[in-house]
């Protein structure tokens, strides 16, 4: 059994070895960078309309309906009630006994980037040649070959997120994707969704400069000068724009000698952060330094969506509701490093115990990501143990509508509301329970995934003509 | 949530303190009565069923059981009762923190070929992942070396890796080593050469030293000590089991086939794609030791990984025993999670519950202790509050060598300080 510790994703971090800084990428080119420069081609197929009937629906945003139907059309959610007609063509789900729950959301996955098999080649998820990469984007990382987004849709995923790693205190920019097959990542981009830029708090950066290469940081407070000196820069940045727009703006001869600073792919991104375009997902473990950043948010005026693994959650949970930041948790992930040292398995219910928190499941893991719903039936029942009753119709928020607002698309997906995205999963019995597992996942509307009638052939084009995979015994 | 929906917490915490569970209560009788015991023995299960326990032992396991004189009865009202769970194969008590290096001692990287080493003699029974696992119903694990090839010119580990033990989880020293760790697969490759082929070929001159009448003549190329000759042959002439961490079916073949070669008692640890040569592990009685979770191709050697897996092996009569495939201490308490993903995907429930307690212990030579709730055997049992399989359950009450355990642990202080905080609405 290959003796390996540590999560994807940490592994690599844990690994990386000395190798000398990345040279500046600069381009002499105009200020104003094209607006959507690797569009969305994602476009849903048509699907005859979906009537779910008889289900235990839990809505995601709060609501639990028994013996309710959810109606399916032109890709959105038309209904949800008792007693909806089908309207002609419809496909017909017979649901009674089975829960019905909104597409599962996972805010954290480095699928396509560290996919499966994990060798070198493929090993894209973190630039870890220079601490600070916001120039870099993990969309352009992304296998979609990887088979794990297929077993992650056995488990009801419709949407995720893939970031860069963690090596870095400024990673890049994440991708939001919609979990269906394709050649190219473009034809998984969730339409319209805001990036968001990876940052990372604690002991990843400075083991990996600091420790790895004698190279800035090496300790916390070198972490937090690391990232101060680029928020000025990008205010710096910022102010040269609009010095240069000024003068556009004035024309004459002002505007004819007008020179755009030179087009930056790093101060592009954090410029869209202090913009308010690209919300900030953090990894940070510990209490102290999620206040630390918490501060630096405020010193420079940028929003942290979601701190990410925030093993220490639970001791800021008043102030992380107080402030609207979400906590993407795992149910009992601990201790692989000091900064993970007081994981506690009611994180979860406590940080949701806050009122107006934001508590989430997240996964950082191939395995994870398959089985949410089982992560969140252990924090509901730890919750339980100690009193937090949280009803199921609560608990399918932390995977459904509280990690879409994290990501800023609450509006179009993760409740099962008409007029939304019908990213929708039919289960066999409660998600929350071991034995759960999704009869039926939709996306768009369309049926990605149905367990009665597996494909002939694997999703993934890696999988293909593999005789272990196509159970030839030899 | 409101605040003031947490208020009733306040009482209800206090009521949980006062649960009397000390630790290591002394040993006086005790009566579960009206429970569902899963003996995992000659007497199966048990609705309605009683365990009497007595001086450390279990005395009694049945229906209409009669307390004696003075025991404790805890009326279980029809909850489950098993024995003490497998944590599975990996390093609890020899490692803290993994990323800090002093923390941990589970890999031996002198670049030489060990055989003897005992990792055993690292265990710490006040780890903090060991507590952690004992709240969750794991009563013993087995401890085994890792493998790992030497960076930056340092030396590695061997193909050997070392001895292994079951530890136990009560504070009480290891068993004595009964297990050998072997890399045989893709894992062996960096530690023979960049070959996995050289494994066998390292393992057969290792074992015909060990077998050898004469010590080899002076100058000869020799791969074991003295104490590690006479322990690799102890391995064959007592037949106790050797570990061979492979997964590809092709390894898993090439291992069992040099181990009857050897006359070696192999065990597969690993085994993703152990379901495609089901029934030559059949035929050899060869076990398995997987993880139930294992589905994806993360290797190259597990392209056949299924969940599946499990199911299939159990149907081919091919015995089975749980671990995680990380080794990680503070992932243990996961396992019977992972078992109830292997009973969603076709395995029957008693098999997976077998897994986790007496296919273990039978197969590292534990049975007389672990694995089983039977008459004369030391009580190392638990109360579920429900499905031990499922999500939803939590350990209500456990037993180690007949000492009721302590429920509490570095987490749940840890807890119990911040619930106080969230509820007065100062957790900042």
């Amino acid at each position: 059994m290959p003796r390996s510790f540590i999560r994807a994703a940490e592994r690599l971090v844990a690994l990386v070895a000395g190798a000398g800084l990345a040279a500046t990428l600069a381009a002499a080119a105009p200020a104003t960078p094209p607006s959507d420069p690797y569009p969305s081609t994602y476009a849903p197929a048509a699907a005859a309309p979906v009537l779910i009937r008889g289900a235990t629906v839990l809505t995601g945003g709060g609501a639990r309906l028994e013996d309710s139907d959810v109606l399916v059309a032109d890709g959105k959610i038309a209904a949800v009630g008792p007693h909806l007609e089908a309207p002609a063509g419809a496909r017909i789900v017979e649901a009674k006994g089975r829960w019905v729950t909104p597409g599962i959301i996972d805010v954290h996955s480095h699928l396509g980037v560290y996919p499966s098999p994990q060798v070198s080649g493929n090993s894209d998820g973190n630039e870890a040649t220079a601490p600070v990469t916001a120039n870099v984007w993990a969309e352009h990382s992304v296998w979609p070959v990887d088979p794990g987004f297929d077993t992650a849709l056995a488990g009801g995923i419709t949407t995720l997120e893939i970031l860069p790693g963690s090596a870095n205190l400024i990673g890049g920019r994440s991708v939001v994707l919609k979990n269906v097959p394709a050649v190219t990542y473009q034809a998984m981009k969730f339409p319209g969704a805001a990036q968001g830029l990876k940052m990372a708090c604690g002991e990843n950066p400075k083991r990996v400069y600091g420790a790895g290469r004698n190279v800035a940081p090496s300790t916390r407070m070198g972490n937090v000068a690391g990232y101060r000196a680029q928020w000025i820069e990008a205010q710096e940045y910022l102010r040269d724009l609009a010095t240069y727009d000024a003068k556009i703006k004035a024309g004459g001869k002002a505007a004819e000698d007008a020179k755009p600073p030179k087009r930056d792919l790093r101060l592009e991104t954090l410029a869209g952060v202090l913009r308010g375009e690209i919300p900030v997902q953090m990894h940070c473990y510990r209490a102290d330094e999620m206040a630390i950043m918490l501060d630096m948010a405020r010193e420079f005026g940028f929003r942290i969506a979601a701190f990410h693994h925030a093993v220490e959650a639970y001791k800021i949970a008043d102030l992380l509701a107080e402030r609207g930041v979400c906590a993407a948790m795992w149910a009992d992930w601990w201790g692989f490093k000091m900064e993970a040292n007081d994981g506690i398995q009611e994180n979860i219910a406590l940080v949701d115990a806050a009122p107006n928190s934001c508590a989430i499941v997240h996964s950082d893991s191939e395995e994870g990501i398959q089985r949410l719903n089982q992560e969140a039936g252990k924090a509901l029942a730890r919750g339980r143990a100690v009193g937090l009753e949280i009803p199921p119709e609560r608990a399918i928020r932390w995977l459904t509508q509280n990690p879409a607002r994290a990501l800023g698309i609450d509006g179009r997906t993760g409740t099962l509301e008409p007029g939304k995205m019908a990213d929708v999963v039919v289960w066999n019995r409660n998600p929350f329970s071991v034995y759960a597992l999704a009869d039926e996942v939709y996306i768009d509307g369309v049926l990605q995934y149905d367990r009665a009638h597996p494909p002939a052939l694997p999703r993934s084009d890696f999988m293909l003509g593999q005789p272990a995979a196509a159970g030839v015994v030899p | 949530m409101t605040r003031n929906m947490l208020a009733p917490l306040a009482a209800l915490v206090g009521a949980l303190a006062l649960v009397p569970a000390p630790a290591a209560a002394a040993a006086s009788a005790v009566l579960l009565k009206n429970g569902v015991v899963h003996t995992e023995g000659a007497r199966g299960t048990i609705e309605g069923g009683s365990v009497l326990i007595e001086a450390g032992r279990v005395t009694a396991v049945g229906r209409d059981l009669v307390a004696p004189a003075g025991a404790e009865v805890i009326d279980l009202k029809g909850r489950p009762v098993t024995p003490a769970l497998f944590g599975g194969i990996g390093q609890l008590g020899v490692s803290e923190i993994e990323l800090e290096a002093s923390t941990n001692d589970g890999t031996l990287k002198l670049g030489q070929m060990r055989p003897e080493f005992d990792l055993s003699l690292a265990f710490n029974p006040d780890s903090v992942p060991v507590a952690v696992a004992r709240v969750e119903g794991v009563g013993f694990a087995l401890l085994s070396p890792g493998a790992e090839p030497g960076r930056k010119g340092a030396p590695g580990s061997s193909i050997i890796a070392g001895l292994a033990s079951v530890v136990r989880l009560d504070g009480r020293r290891p068993r004595a080593p009964v297990a050998l760790a072997v890399s045989a697969g893709e894992e062996a490759g960096p530690l023979a050469g960049e070959s996995r082929a050289a494994a066998y070929m390292l393992l057969a001159q290792a074992l015909e030293e060990a077998r050898g009448p004469a010590p080899l003549a002076a100058g000869e190329l020799r791969l074991l000590t003295p104490a590690g000759r006479r322990v690799l042959k102890s391995f064959v002439t007592e037949q106790k089991p050797v570990l061979f961490a492979v997964d590809r079916a092709a390894d898993i073949r090439a291992a069992v086939e040099f181990a009857q070669r050897e006359r070696l008692k192999a065990v597969v640890s690993g085994g993703a794609e152990a379901w495609r040569v089901a029934s030559l592990l059949a035929r050899a009685q060869v076990p398995v030791v997987l993880d139930p979770l294992d589905d994806l191709p993360e290797q190259f050697d597990q392209i056949g990984a299924t969940l599946e897996n499990a199911a299939r092996l159990h149907a081919a009569g091919v015995a089975i025993v749980f671990s995680r495939r990380s080794p990680a201490p503070h992932d243990e308490r996961k396992l019977r999670q992972a078992a109830g993903n292997a009973v969603a995907h076709g395995l029957p429930w008693d098999a997976a519950l077998a897994a986790l307690t007496s296919e273990p212990a039978r197969v590292f030579r534990a049975a007389a202790e672990f694995g089983s709730i039977e008459a004369g055997r030391p009580a190392n049992l638990v109360v579920w509050s429900g499905d031990p399989l499922e999500v939803s359950t939590v350990v209500d009450a456990s037993w180690l060598d007949g000492h009721r355990q302590s429920l509490r642990t570095r987490q749940t202080e840890l807890r119990d300080r911040y619930l106080a905080r969230v509820r007065a609405g100062t957790a900042r």
